[in-house]
């Protein structure tokens, strides 16, 4: 039975092609429309949130915490006790860290034949890589093989370049700090300035194990920096790396921390909040004209249950029930609606891998959001079908047979 | 012989607006199985409300009746649907055939409402239209056959679920005089060899003697009713 009215519903359309067809185009265009606006909102978040992430806004800052000695209380990082172990936990042990990287910081006289000059040297591992998000230029970046035999290389930033080599290939050239030799392996890729106008590139990184055992002689660490899975999970884990640090460090329920965490989340929050509210505007816009695809499917249904009033007449005099005249009304109506949403769907991850390659706009279409207007537009044929077939079935036989 | 239709007292009226229209003031009938009946009457005499009555598509205003001794003219929508499919076959003065649909799929129409399977659709149709003599034309359209074919495809739509009762209104309205003497045949034919129990409107006298007997309507009541012997 259903089988055929299936049949039966595909071949009245075949009928009538051109119709047809111009009556999905308003669902083609709605759906597409809803997912090509869905797709270059979620493309959008997904830039500003990558670019909330390169500032760093899912990173955080695990530090030591304060003593408190007879009311006296020393700054931020007066007690040492972070090391190595906490780093490695962190990023083990919770779910929603990404990476982690040890980091000591301090600045260094760097000399490379005659000249030399002062900058920032970070004692870090391999993660501080993807936690900064920062691309190596030439050469390497510093591995994990250069942590555990606190060799003596770095990575240096562009500025320490310019300062120190000019023009010349710095790769496999040897600066010293306080007298140490070492062999510089990368040059990072230019980051400018933060926009408290510090120069990111005027910097060198090092292995943070050589920067404990060789150049600050000491066995704590100054800091972990910790970035999150995702912008959203910053407050997660931020309350797991509290928990494993005070479980770590043996701390009582009613005693204060030992270490302090920062993070910059809630610019990164409002930012995505924004791009969140522009995505829902271009999807209602888009399913307005998914709303409008629906009511031209009832108009032509309408003038088609007109049309086809004779048809209607035969059918039930030779024993179609009110129901299966409905039936077959509505599932042309869904047809129609489900076939405009399948073209529709091609059209709008079509025309938005379109906007991807021609216009570089960072799209992305979100899966869910394709089946969920799928689904709306098959609503939208029984919901605008429902009308037209209703109104069918209720013709009466002896005047439908006697219309002309 | 057993009875197909007894009708008793059957009234129906119209209204239009505030004026009530008599079409049919107490018609008293019984058709037997078998038989061949011309319902005649001048437009306006009733015979095409009856028609539609005994066609389980209007319902009386009051009076009672029955096809094959169970009471139908009170039943719902869809039991008049089934009964339609199942009991009644009809035949158009217009053909009312599906266009653009092949002369067998108009006859496999019926058994599309009743759950048969396509191969036995097929096979039934296929028989029924060699039946009324158009084996060579299954896969024509409406558009390709003479006023005539088109009315054999339309009996033998009338015929594919073995109706116990097969009314034609005004079958041969539409045709010249040779081909109606044709269809009148095949109506004799199907009547005589199938047994067929056959209800058939006409104005024209000339159809009617086709048939064996003679029902005379006038404003709403029946002034005659004669068989041939």
């Amino acid at each position: 039975m259903w089988l055929m009215t299936f049949r039966i519903a595909l071949r009245a359309l075949a009928r009538n092609k051109l119709r047809a067809f111009l009556t999905m185009l308003g669902i083609i265009i709605g759906v597409g429309a809803v997912i090509a606006m869905v797709a270059i909102g979620e493309g959008a978040k997904a830039t500003i949130r990558a670019q909330i992430a390169s500032l760093g806004t899912n990173v955080l800052i695990v530090l030591p915490g304060t003593a408190s000695q007879g009311g006296v209380r020393t700054g931020s990082g007066g007690v040492n006790t972070l090391v190595d172990g906490d780093a490695k936990a962190i990023t083990q042990e919770i779910s929603a860290v990404a990476f982690a990287s040890p980091a000591l910081r301090r600045p260094e006289q760097v000399v490379a034949g005659n000249l030399n000059w002062s900058t920032l040297t970070q004692g870090v591992a391999p993660e501080f890589q993807q936690i900064r998000e920062w691309q190596v230029a030439e050469g390497r970046f510093l591995h994990e093989g250069d942590m555990e035999s606190a060799a003596k290389v770095a990575v240096v930033g562009q500025t320490v370049v310019d300062r120190l080599f000019g023009n010349d290939d710095p790769i496999d050239a040897v600066i010293r700090i306080r007298n140490i030799p070492f062999r510089i392996v990368g040059v990072l890729a230019p980051k400018g300035q933060t926009s408290q106008g510090t120069d990111q590139d005027d910097t060198i990184l090092i292995p943070y194990t050589t920067m404990q055992k060789r150049l600050m002689r000491i066995t704590w660490l100054q800091s972990i920096l910790v970035s999150a899975v995702s912008a959203e999970r910053v407050q997660e884990a931020q309350e797991q790396i509290t928990a494993l640090l005070r479980q770590r460090h043996r701390i009582g329920p009613d005693r204060e921390d030992d270490f302090m965490i920062r993070n910059l989340s809630d610019i990164a929050e409002a930012a995505s909040t924004s791009a969140g509210v522009m995505a829902v505007l271009l999807g209602s816009v888009a399913s307005i004209s998914l709303l409008v695809g629906g009511i031209g499917i009832m108009n032509i249904m309408l003038v088609s249950v007109t049309e086809r009033t004779r048809e209607i007449g035969i059918r039930m005099a030779v024993g179609a029930r009110s129901r299966d005249i409905m039936l077959q009304f509505l599932v042309e109506a869904v047809v129609m609606a489900a076939t405009g949403g399948g073209i529709g769907i091609m059209l709008g991850i079509g025309s938005s891998e379109l906007l991807k390659f021609w216009a570089h706009w960072p799209t992305l279409v979100n899966p869910t959001i394709v089946a969920v207007a799928f689904l709306f537009s098959g609503a939208v044929g029984v919901f605008f079908g429902f009308y037209p077939a209703k109104k069918a079935a209720g013709l009466d036989p002896i005047e439908a047979l006697r219309y002309e | 012989m057993s009875e197909v239709i007894r009708v008793q007292d059957l009234h129906k009226t119209y209204r239009m607006g505030d004026v009530e229209v008599p079409a049919l003031r107490g018609i008293n009938l019984s058709i037997d199985h078998g038989e061949f009946v011309a319902v005649m009457g001048s437009s306006g005499s009733g015979k095409s409300t009856f028609m539609n009555i005994l066609g389980c598509l209007d319902r009386p205003t009051s009076g009672k009746y029955y096809l094959e001794g169970e009471e139908v003219g009170s039943l719902s929508r869809d039991e008049w649907a089934h009964i339609r499919n199942k009991r009644i076959g009809f035949v158009f003065q217009g053909f009312n055939l599906l266009s653009r649909t092949t002369a067998l799929e108009n006859v496999e129409l019926p058994m599309m409402y009743n759950g048969f399977a396509g191969k036995q659709r097929h096979d039934r149709a296929a028989e029924v239209l060699s039946l009324v003599g158009l084996e060579q034309r299954f896969d024509h359209k409406p558009n390709q056959l003479s006023g005539g074919q088109q009315q054999r495809v339309a009996i033998a739509r009338a015929l594919v679920n073995q109706p116990s009762l097969l009314l034609a209104d005004e079958p041969t309205g539409n045709l010249d005089s040779a081909t109606s003497a044709e269809i009148m045949t095949l109506f004799q034919r199907l009547n005589a060899e199938q047994n067929i129990t056959i209800v058939l409107v006409t104005h024209e006298p000339d159809i009617a003697t086709f048939a064996r007997r003679r029902i005379v309507f006038r404003d709403g009541v029946i002034v005659s009713d004669d068989k041939k012997v």
